[in-house]
């Protein structure tokens, strides 16, 4: 890793850190292209359906490797990256254990290619949505989570700081929080029959909720102040919307199974609870768009600020979606259908990987002082936006014709029929998005190992966390 | 130190109580369910159909849970707590790219059929999304003994040999089979009484007892006939008979129609044509009116000219039994 050039001020700990978040970078952005690459099969899978046949290509395996690879090789790496290095930053301190880090990476990566490797050849844990993977190789990144959690701990424990910043209540609650999924969800006891399908409920929920949404608003609590050189708007705003979104998430995964054979008042309580959701949504979308107040015109100038933008409107919208399909009337539309893809999509790409991008986009130059071509940046940015927007489009609007043809009574392919053009429009969208993904992996290679565009001179790197 | 307490040690034993309530504990309660009145076990055969089910991700596209909505009465009647107790890993699903499969085995019974649509789902519905599975089948020169071949239309058949399903398209056969669903007693009051109920499609057709309506006619014929007899009336050849030209669609004494509609068909000679595949019974699935309603649509179809019958021609032929 000594290639990583750190711009004038080589302390030995900066360029460790500089190499973790690199690394940790890097391996993420390979999980993306290989995710959504196959991502991009399926799609055109759904037009042509003879296309590369066989056991190994067939949709049904293709389609949770997709997932799998998108949420714990991609989406899972990046942000635990981030996480050390914002943890790092905040607390002015050095990295607890280099190694720990490089181990934790390590094993995300087995998991995720062992994950990969099992899905392919038909070893499915049950086609239990994003835990399909076997349950050794879930073990497998169990220890991985609980090796970051260790790290992350003892970083924040020897900080520099008085206070913790609000970040760090995030990421390592995250962390925490998903070690508790992860056991959860491997326990077999009580996981038969119409048992498993309460876990399936909880567990599909809470590993995007109290994982990636954590770790996600982690990276806008510090990446915004840091963009704008202004404190956080409301810090106690953002206590709230910690703890509310602690008890009120856990409760609401049962809005997954409605009008299915789950007790009703289990189902009852989750869509209760997906209403109270929106007190931390909105309080937490409230402030960072108050904290960018009156410097949206800087937008165009500054591509990290914007990808967070798109972040933060995709966190208040997806999120609102989530608590509006959450109503029975409209689940009896909208269940089922393709709209709930375009949701996931809205969600976990509107929000969770737009706030990747801006942070790795905001923090990996800083780390490295190497920055991407301002060409490269319009161009992932543009595209990635038009893309996910054709994307989710055109799925809500075929996933309302879809569960409307269901109600009127039409013969069921009557449905299939109708998904056609929206299928390939969806097609489209996709493929622009990963041509997007294509340019980020350039930029990251400009800013880690590669040539970058322009060195930065080194910047004391502490967010104005202190002054709130 | 507190603060670090606190805050990651406070929040996780908050979640950790959390995910015991929501996760956990009602796991323990609901693995407790006991199964239905006549719902069993699955046998070796089809448990390892089932592996294969899950292997190959069907439910990515398949549900296997009926909600109590008018819009899925098609697929049953709305599942059941116990309906699930020999269900682990759970295959409930959350997308219906295709149709629901919680009674397929009674919706769908030819054998014939299944194993035409698994190799190629193309062959029996043009428009159809699914993937092929035809690895799960072996192209021979000569089906071996007690052995049929798969009778694969010849546009999708491969140009030498006969098409014979392998152990895992067997397996994979009795496992949808063994998908139906088993009588629940007061189901109906159940879900009367739990939901809103909008008014269903299927149950005004029931009420329009005067007249034929040749868009429904034809709904109906595409919801529950195409797949084996094709929009075309055409049929396949050897495996299901053409409606179009059909002796018995044709005549004017319609019993033997009405008979074949609802108590299904086997074993019958048909223009010299002798059918391995058995046409299922529909007494259960659709009333008298739908019935009369697909009849005269195929009777005034594709150049047919049989004289069209009324529901009461339907329930006549009905009250008489099989
Ligand atoms: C890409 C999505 C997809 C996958 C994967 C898929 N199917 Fe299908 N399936 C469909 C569609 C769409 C239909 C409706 C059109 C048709 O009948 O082919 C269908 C229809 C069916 C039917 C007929 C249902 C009826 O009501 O007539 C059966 C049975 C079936 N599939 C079984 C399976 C099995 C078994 C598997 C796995 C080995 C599977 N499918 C995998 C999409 C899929
Ligand atoms: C699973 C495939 C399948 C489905 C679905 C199906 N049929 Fe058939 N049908 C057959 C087969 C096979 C035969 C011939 C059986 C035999 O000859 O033993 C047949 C025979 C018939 C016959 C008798 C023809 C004669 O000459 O006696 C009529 C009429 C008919 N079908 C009408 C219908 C109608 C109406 C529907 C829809 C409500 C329907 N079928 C659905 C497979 C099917």
């Amino acid at each position: 890793m000594q290639q990583i050039a750190t711009a004038g001020a080589a302390k030995p700990e900066d360029r460790a850190l500089a190499g973790v978040l690199s690394a940790y970078v890097v391996s993420a952005t390979a999980w993306l292209l290989f995710a959504t690459f196959i991502g991009v099969v399926l799609a055109y899978k759904f037009g042509a359906p003879d296309f590369a046949p066989g056991p190994y290509l067939t949709f049904g395996r293709l389609r949770p490797i997709h997932t799998n690879a998108t949420f714990y090789g991609f989406a899972s790496i990046a942000l635990v990256g981030l996480a050390y290095y914002v943890a790092v930053r905040s607390c002015r301190t050095a990295l607890y254990s280099v190694r720990l880090a490089w181990t934790g990476l390590w094993l995300f990566n087995i998991a995720a290619v062992a994950g990969t490797v099992a899905l392919d050849l038909g070893f499915s844990a049950g086609d239990l949505e994003y835990r399909e993977w076997p349950w050794p190789v879930r073990l497998v990144f169990l220890a991985a989570l609980m090796v970051t959690a260790w790290n992350l701990l003892f970083t924040v424990a020897r900080r520099n700081t008085h206070d913790i910043y609000l970040s760090n209540w995030y990421t390592m609650g995250g962390v925490l929080w998903t070690c508790i999924i992860a056991i959860v969800a491997i326990l077999p006891w009580y996981q038969y029959g119409l048992g498993q399908v309460a876990v399936s409920g909880y567990y599909m929920h809470n590993a995007v909720g109290m994982w990636f949404t954590p770790l996600a608003l982690g990276i806008f609590y510090y990446a915004l102040p840091k963009l704008l050189s202004r404190p956080i708007y409301s810090y106690a705003l953002g206590v709230f919307a910690f703890w509310t979104n602690l008890v009120f998430y856990p409760i609401i995964g049962a809005h997954h199974f409605l009008f299915s054979p789950l007790p009703w008042w289990l189902q009852t309580t989750a869509i209760v609870f997906s209403v109270a959701m929106l007190v931390p949504v909105l309080g937490g979308s409230a402030n960072f768009l108050l904290t960018m107040r009156g410097r949206f015109g800087e937008l165009h100038h500054s591509y990290p600020l914007f990808f967070i933008f798109i972040g933060v409107v995709g966190y208040l919208v997806g999120s609102t979606q989530g608590t509006v399909e959450a109503f029975r009337s409209l689940q009896a539309v909208w269940h089922l259908t393709n709209f709930t893809v375009g949701h996931s999509h809205l969600t976990m790409y509107g929000f969770v990987t737009f706030a990747i991008w801006g942070g790795v986009y905001a923090l990996l130059p800083v780390a490295t002082g190497k920055q991407p071509g301002q060409l490269g940046l319009a161009l992932h940015f543009w595209m990635a936006v038009v893309g996910s927007f054709i994307y989710v489009i055109s799925l809500s609007i075929g996933g309302t014709i879809q569960g409307l043809d269901w109600v009127r009574g039409l013969p069921f392919i009557q449905s299939v029929v109708d998904m056609q053009p929206f299928y390939i429009w969806r097609g489209i969208g996709g493929v622009l998005m990963f041509l997007s993904h294509l340019v980020f992996a350039w930029n990251v290679w400009r800013m880690t190992y590669g040539r970058g565009a322009a060195a930065l001179p080194p910047v004391p790197a502490f967010a104005d966390e202190e002054a709130a | 130190m507190k603060k670090l307490l606190l805050i990651a040690g406070g929040s996780t034993l908050v979640y950790a109580g959390l995910a015991l309530l929501m996760g956990v504990l009602p796991g323990i309660m609901l693995s407790q369910t006991p199964p239905g009145p006549g719902v069993k076990p699955l046998t070796p055969l089809e448990a390892e159909g089932r592996a294969i089910y899950v292997a190959n991700g069907c439910s990515y596209c398949h549900t296997q849970q009926v909600r109590p909505l008018a819009q899925d009465k098609v697929f049953g009647r709305p599942s059941a707590p116990g309906d699930f107790a020999y269900q682990t890993p759970e295959l409930l699903g959350s997308e219906r790219t295709g149709p629901d499969l919680t009674n397929i085995g009674a919706r769908q019974p030819s054998a014939v059929w299944q194993y035409i649509h698994l190799y190629n789902p193309r062959a029996v519905v043009p428009e159809s999304i699914m993937p092929s599975f035809s690895w799960m089948f072996a192209v021979v020169a000569k089906a071996p003994e007690g052995v049929s071949p798969v009778p694969v239309p010849k546009a999708f058949a491969p140009a030498k040999g006969v098409v014979v399903p392998t152990h895992e398209a067997e397996a994979l056969l009795a496992y949808l089979m063994s998908l139906k669903q088993t009588p629940l007693p007061g189901a109906d009051q159940m879900s009367a009484s739990a939901l809103p109920q909008p008014a269903p499609a299927a149950a005004a057709a029931g009420t329009a007892a005067t007249g034929y309506d040749p868009a429904k006619g034809k709904a109906l014929f595409s919801a529950n006939c195409a797949v084996c007899h094709q929009e075309s009336g055409e049929g396949l050849p050897g495996a299901f008979p053409p409606l179009k030209g059909n002796k018995a669609v044709n005549d004017d004494d319609a019993t033997q129609h009405i008979h074949a509609v609802l108590h299904g068909v086997e074993g019958v000679v048909i223009d010299g044509v002798h059918y391995d595949s058995q046409m299922p019974p529909f007494a259960d699935t659709l009333s008298d009116a739908e019935i009369a309603d697909i009849i005269d649509y195929e009777r005034s179809s594709w150049g047919n000219h049989g004289k069209p019958v009324t529901a009461k021609d339907v329930a006549a032929v009905r009250a008489k039994g099989k």
